[in-house]
Formats: C-alpha cells, sequence, structure tokens
C-alpha cells in the first residue's frame, strides 16, 4: 500500500508539475496531504488516495469521451444527426455501475470513519478550549497544568520559526500514547486542527466535544484555527510537540513549576 | 381579435410598475450583472490581498476583510446567480416556452424584484455601519450575535437577506402557479421544456427551504435585540441548533442555484448537435432526486461540529448518492451530442465546459461527502475549490450559456460570435487558473477565511490571485460584449438556431411582442 501511496503521489505531482507532498507543517508548492503522524491520518491519506483514483478516473474519462464527441460528432464529421433519444440498456448501466462505485468505496469510507471515531480506552485526556484568539490547554491527568498558546507575532519571529504557525506555548504529548482531547470555547465557534493527525474538531461554547488521536512519530506538528472566530481567525495557530514518554514525564515537572496546576 | 385601446406603457409605468414578465426579466438580468462586477470586485480585492504572504491592502484591517469575504458569497449567491437564471432567464423564457401571456401573477412578479433591489441596497449599506458584517456568509452564532458583532450591520444584513428570501418566495409561487395552471393546451407535463421542469423543481425547493432560512435569522435577530438566547448556552441555547436550521436551508440553495443551470444546459447541447435530447423523462427525475434527496443531507457540512457516529455515516451515505442522477444528466448530455452533428458557437462552448467542470466540480464532492476524511479538508481551500468549481464554472458558465443562446430572442439583436468565442476562452482559462490550485492548498492544510497565511502557501495563492484578475478581465470583457450586441449585433430572426424541438419561444419574434401570445398556442 505504501508503494501504491508513493506512486499516487508522484502521479499527482507530474499531474501538478510540484514538488514534495510528504509534511508535518505545509511545504511550498504542495499537492498532497502533510504526512501522517497517527493511524488515523493514515488511514485517511490511503482511503483518499483511493478517492484520489477513483475521481482521476472519471475526470479523464469523461474529457476524453467529451472530447472524441467533439470531434467525431462535429457538424463537419457528422453532417447528418441521428434522432436517437433513448437506449435503455445505457441509461440501465449509467445508473447501475456508479451505484456500484459508490457502493465499493462505501466500504473503506465507513471503516475509516468508525475507526476514527473509538474514543473509549484512551491513556490520558487533554483539554483544548478556544478563545478570541489563542488556545488553552488543560491536562487534568497530569494534575491540572494549564496555560495559554498565543501565535508568536512576526516581530518576534527566530530564525527558521514559521510565520503565522508558531506559537509561544506548545502542546506537549507523549508519543504512542492514545489521547483523548475535549473541547470547548469560551467565546465564539473556534475548530481545533493538525492536518498530521487528521484532526479537526470544532470547540464550541456551552458543548463539549471529544475526538483522539495516537501521535505514532516524535516531531512537531502544525496546525490552524478552522472556524471563522473574527478578526483574529487567520493568527491562532496550534503546535504540537510529540515527545518520548521520558521526555514527556519531565516536562510535566516543569511545566507544574511553569504554569502551575 | 386583439383589441389595443391602450398604449403599452412607458417610463416608470413600464420600468417601475411593470406587470410584464418579459421587462421583469431585464431588470433581474440588469442586476445580476451589477452584482456580478461587485461581487467579483470583492473578490478581486481578496485574491489581491493573498497573491503574497503578508498584508498587501488591508493592512490590519482584518474586520474588512472578513466583510469582504461575507459581501463576495451573499452578493453572488443573491444578487447575481439566483437572479439571473431564476429571476432572469425564468422569468423571460417560462411564459413563453408554456404559451402563456404572462406569469400568473405579473404584479407581485414586479414585487420580487423591487424587494431584491432593496435588499441589495440593505446589504451594500451594512458594510458602511459599524464595521459591517464580517461573519461570512454563513452568519453563524456566537460570532454573529451582538456581544462579537455589536452595532447595526449585521441586523441590517439579516434585513437584507429577509426581503431576498421574500422576493424568491413570491417568485417561486409565481412560477409554480404559472407552469401547472397556464400551459398552452396540449402541452402536457410530460411535454413541457427541460428548463420549465427545472424552474418548476427549483421553485419547489425555494419555497420549501427559504422559510427555514427566515426562521433562523430571526431567530438570530432576535437574540441580537430582543433577549431570547435561541444560539446562547447561557440561556439554554445552542449554536449549533443555528447550523442545522442554516444547512437545511443552506443545502437545498445550492441546488436552487444549480437546477436552472441544468434545464438550460439541456436546451443548449440539444439545440447545437441537432438533436433532441437524450433521455428526457430520466433527466426530469434525476432533476427531481436531486431536489427531493438534497434536503436530506445538510449536515454533511457540519461533519466536525461534535456529531454521533451514525449521524456522520448516515450524511455521508445519504450525500453520496446524490452522485448519481447528477451522474445520469452529465452522461445524458454527452449522449445527446453521440450520433449529432454539433456546431461550436458561444452556447455550446460554455455548455461543453460546464459538463466537464461540473463533474470536477461534482467528484470532489463526492470526496468531501465522506465524514472520515472531510475531516481535513473541511475549512480548508480544498471546499472552497469545490463550491467554486460547481457555481463558477457550472452555475456561471450554464448562465452565460442561457445568455449567448437566449439574448438574441431577447433584444432582437444577436451577439458576435468572434467576441463571445474571445469572452469563452477568456472566462475558461481565468477560473480554471484561479480555482485548480486551490485544491493543492486545502490539501496541505490552508484554513478558508484568513487575510494571511504561513508562507508555504505562497506558489499555488500566487497562481491563483493571478487566475482571478484574467477572470475579472473576462466579466469586464463581457459588459463591453453586452453593449457591443446592443448597439451593432445583427438582427435576429424568430429562430436563429433552427430548433428542432418545436419550442414554442422559436415561433415568436425576437424581441417578441409586448404580451407575447395574442393567441394561445395549442400544442399538438
Amino acid at each position: 500500500m505504501k508503494s501504491f501511496h508513493r506512486f499516487l503521489a508522484i502521479f499527482s505531482l507530474f499531474a501538478a508539475f510540484a514538488g514534495s507532498a510528504f509534511a508535518d507543517y505545509p511545504r511550498p508548492w504542495q499537492v498532497g496531504f502533510q504526512e501522517a503522524a497517527t493511524p488515523v491520518m493514515e488511514k485517511i491519506t490511503e482511503f483518499h488516495d483511493i478517492l484520489l483514483v477513483v475521481i482521476y478516473s472519471i475526470g479523464i474519462f469523461v474529457f476524453l469521451l467529451l472530447v472524441y464527441t467533439c470531434i467525431r460528432y462535429s457538424a463537419k464529421n457528422n453532417p447528418v444527426p441521428s434522432k436517437t433519444s433513448h437506449n435503455t440498456l445505457i441509461e440501465i448501466i449509467w445508473t447501475a455501475v456508479p451505484v456500484i462505485i459508490l457502493v465499493l468505496l462505501c466500504i473503506p469510507s465507513m471503516r475509516t470513519l468508525y475507526f476514527a471515531q473509538k474514543a473509549d480506552d484512551a491513556d490520558m485526556t487533554i483539554k483544548v478550549i478556544g478563545n478570541q484568539w489563542y488556545w488553552s490547554y488543560q491536562y487534568p491527568d497530569q494534575g491540572n497544568i494549564a496555560f495559554d498558546s498565543y501565535i508568536i507575532k512576526d516581530a518576534d519571529l527566530k530564525p527558521g520559526q514559521m510565520r503565522l504557525l508558531e506559537v509561544d506555548n506548545h502542546l506537549v504529548v507523549p508519543v504512542d500514547t492514545k489521547i483523548r482531547v475535549q473541547l470547548t470555547a469560551v467565546d465564539v465557534i473556534h475548530s481545533w486542527a493538525v492536518p498530521s493527525f487528521g484532526v479537526k474538531t470544532d470547540s464550541v461554547p456551552g458543548r463539549l466535544n471529544e475526538t483522539w488521536f495516537k501521535a505514532t512519530k516524535i516531531g512537531t506538528y502544525y496546525g490552524q484555527c478552522s472556524e471563522l472566530c473574527g478578526v483574529g481567525h487567520g493568527f491562532m495557530p496550534i503546535a504540537v510537540d510529540v515527545v518520548s514518554k521520558e521526555d514527556f514525564d519531565k516536562w510535566v515537572v516543569e511545566a507544574k513549576k511553569k504554569f502551575g496546576g | 381579435m386583439a383589441n389595443h385601446d391602450h398604449h403599452n406603457p412607458t417610463g416608470i409605468n413600464r420600468w417601475l410598475f411593470s406587470t410584464n414578465h418579459k421587462d421583469i426579466g431585464t431588470l433581474y438580468l440588469i442586476l445580476a450583472v451589477v452584482g456580478g462586477l461587485v461581487g467579483g470586485l470583492f473578490s478581486v480585492m481578496m485574491r489581491a490581498e493573498l497573491a503574497h504572504p503578508g498584508m498587501q491592502f488591508f493592512g490590519t484591517n482584518y474586520q474588512f476583510y472578513n466583510v469582504v469575504l461575507t459581501a463576495h458569497a451573499l452578493v453572488m449567491v443573491f444578487f447575481m446567480i439566483m437572479p439571473a437564471l431564476m429571476g432572469g432567464f425564468g422569468n423571460w423564457m417560462v411564459p413563453l416556452m408554456i404559451g402563456a401571456p404572462d406569469m400568473a401573477f405579473p404584479r407581485m412578479n414586479n414585487v420580487s424584484f423591487w424587494l431584491l433591489f432593496v435588499a441589495l441596497v440593505m446589504l451594500v449599506a451594512s458594510a458602511f455601519v459599524d464595521g459591517g458584517a464580517g461573519t461570512g456568509w454563513t452568519v453563524y452564532p456566537p460570532l454573529s450575535t451582538s456581544t462579537y458583532q455589536p452595532g447595526m450591520a449585521v441586523d441590517m444584513a439579516i434585513f437584507s437577506l429577509h426581503l431576498a428570501g421574500a422576493s424568491s418566495i413570491l417568485g417561486g409561487i409565481n412560477m409554480i402557479v404559472t407552469i401547472f395552471n397556464m400551459r398552452a393546451p396540449g402541452m402536457t407535463m410530460h411535454k413541457m421544456p427541460l428548463f420549465v421542469w427545472s424552474i418548476l423543481l427549483t421553485a419547489f425547493l425555494v419555497v420549501l427551504a427559504m422559510p427555514v432560512l427566515a426562521g433562523a435569522i430571526t431567530m438570530l435577530l432576535t437574540d441580537r435585540n430582543f433577549g431570547t438566547s435561541f444560539f446562547n448556552p447561557a440561556g439554554g441555547g445552542d449554536p449549533v441548533f443555528y447550523q442545522h436550521l442554516f444547512w437545511f436551508f443552506g443545502h437545498p440553495e445550492v441546488y436552487i442555484i444549480i437546477l436552472p443551470g441544468f434545464g438550460a444546459i439541456s436546451h443548449v447541447v440539444s439545440t447545437f448537435s441537432k438533436k433532441p435530447i437524450f433521455g428526457y423523462l430520466g433527466m426530469v427525475y434525476a432533476m427531481t432526486s436531486i431536489g427531493v434527496v438534497g434536503f436530506v443531507v445538510w449536515a454533511h457540512h457540519m461533519f466536525t461540529t461534535g456529531f454521533s457516529v451514525n449521524t456522520l455515516a448516515y450524511f455521508t451515505l445519504a450525500t453520496m448518492v446524490i452522485a448519481v442522477p447528477t451522474g445520469i444528466k452529465i452522461f445524458s448530455w454527452i449522449a445527446t451530442m453521440w450520433g449529432g452533428s454539433i456546431e461550436f458557437k458561444t452556447p455550446m462552448l460554455f455548455a461543453i465546459g460546464l459538463i466537464f467542470l461540473f463533474t470536477v466540480g461534482g467528484v470532489t464532492g463526492v470526496v468531501l461527502a465522506n465524514a472520515g476524511v472531510d475531516r481535513v479538508f473541511q475549512d480548508t481551500y480544498y471546499v472552497v475549490a469545490h463550491f467554486h468549481y460547481t457555481m463558477s464554472l457550472g452555475a456561471l458558465f450554464a448562465a452565460f450559456s442561457a445568455f449567448y443562446f437566449w439574448f438574441g430572442k431577447m433584444s432582437g439583436k444577436q451577439y458576435n460570435e468572434t467576441f463571445g468565442k474571445i469572452h469563452f476562452w477568456a472566462t475558461f482559462i481565468g477560473v480554471n487558473i484561479t480555482f485548480f490550485p486551490q485544491h493543492f492548498l486545502g490539501l496541505a492544510g490552508m484554513p478558508r477565511r484568513i487575510p494571511d497565511y504561513p508562507d508555504a502557501f505562497e506558489g499555488w495563492n500566487e497562481i491563483s490571485s493571478f487566475g482571478s484578475y484574467i477572470g475579472f478581465g473576462s466579466a469586464l470583457f463581457f459588459v463591453f460584449v453586452i453593449f457591443h450586441t446592443l448597439k451593432y449585433g445583427k438582427k435576429c430572426p424568430n429562430d436563429p438556431w433552427h430548433d428542432i424541438n418545436n419550442g414554442l419561444e422559436w415561433t415568436l419574434t425576437s424581441p417578441p411582442p409586448f404580451h407575447s401570445y395574442e393567441e394561445i398556442p395549442v400544442v399538438k
């Protein structure tokens, strides 16, 4: 499946004359998803690869059909039009074949969906709270560490940091740990998204939403608020550090000192 | 014998107090062109800002950026595409096609138009009051409540939508009653032209869906001004409740936008292939099922709000279903061309463009329909690309196709074919360069509705913006084509396209007499 995925990425690249498609933050001229860091995102990427094959096939098929029809049946090449306006067999075929394609797509679709939804047996819980215009994170299982996460403005960026993606306090989580994320907001609707994780859930005032992820690769992953929330909507990004379990335990000790519990 | 002891109205009586479906159709088309230029200007403003990272023109006035993105959508939907297809071509062509002298309620028809005019004024005015409405066209609370958008702007925008909604509902009633009751003798429902069918179905969608929007925005209005808490959790309300109401309207709305376009395309494809439309009944059933199923899929706009997995599964499956009747239409149009004798005049170029490009938009819709995958695409530019392919490259192409097809009949002057082709190619190239790269931006994770973006997104954004300048330029060229046709267009005969479908509209002069039919025709 991995090599197929690679073929598709290359096909897309060829189709778009562009560069890299693997990332955990956006890369210039990117044409595909950011690199998956969770099993959910891996499954989403695989299913999307199948969808890409199907939709490119349909698009190319319709295109070729149109090109052929326009040439073969132009007034010049076919001066006398036929009068055919019915053909029961073809009408059945072009109803049944799309139905079959859709039914076949439903199988991986439902599998991807139901896999992503199970949130029982989580190892730890994190609370994410949307504010205008920053995120608040809480660790109820680690003595209620709580802190805010603000964007680092352009003027304060250090060399090598990415504009509009960096924050002062990253969310830190241990690798290979199933993490339940509970979300809400204090003012308007926001949406917490980390593309590499395949996570996006709205944070709605007066509502407790829940999602989960299990990051399997150590690294830093970025996302941005994904629901229009006012003038600062483009300026409240998300940065998640996935660290080893030992490093996470060390971080917890320091975080308690820094942020209080 | 007709008895004309009165003169046809002129001046204010003709244009302010009209009861003539053709004149009202013309007023709608003029409003649509103005709306298109205004909405297009807003889009160019945004694309100019997004051409490079950092802020180019908007400075730190992000509220203004949000106002522009809100206004762009509201103007294009309510003041460009709907007035063009339903108000403009619907009013002009439906009575002509069914052999009726006018609509069932000619004076209410006029009310519909002027309500829309006032609605446009109200919306534009809202931008100049209290910072404008910076909520997105979806106007979600709590952002759209008085706490977060204080002042009168959102209230004025709500009032504008009320007026536009009333305009559409009255228009829908008019269409339904006209089509059911005023068809010429011999024209059974199954002999009705497909454009008439598309307008009839659209009218039903309008009458069923618009009131729900009215309910939602009225509740928002009372939350903003009269202390109710429909959408305020502190008072026992729920912001997601608004989204359900809005999208229960919002999804049928997109079919309201495209169905008349589908109807017009059927006429164009048939005429320029010199073949009857393939599978007439299948086309009727397809449009009907698109309309009906379109009412039970609304929550695919809400996949990330926190539904249960079974709810997500249902809405995924139901949404996928719509691909089937839509595919039937695409294949039927191609089957109409197959075996035909195709002339590639401007209306046909736009129709062929729509067939391919709506397919592209449609398949990205199939991708988005899957809730499992949508969570990565929701609120990214992938969604923006999808709906612009179906609307800007679907519905808009249908509107242009209909224009070039019917303008000779309407004005008596035929457009210049070379200019028409230039307009087609400039538009085709412009909108594709604008919107195809946006798929990549969405895949890479660029969110919607942001005035500035991380540097990595620059490349595709620059290309997209370049395309938008070409697209807007081609819109300006279109305005030139209209004026050029009116001034220099060759006289248009009754039946310029040699209709093969015995359409009643082609038996009349171009333009038709003031009352169209002095005697009701009989259809065999």
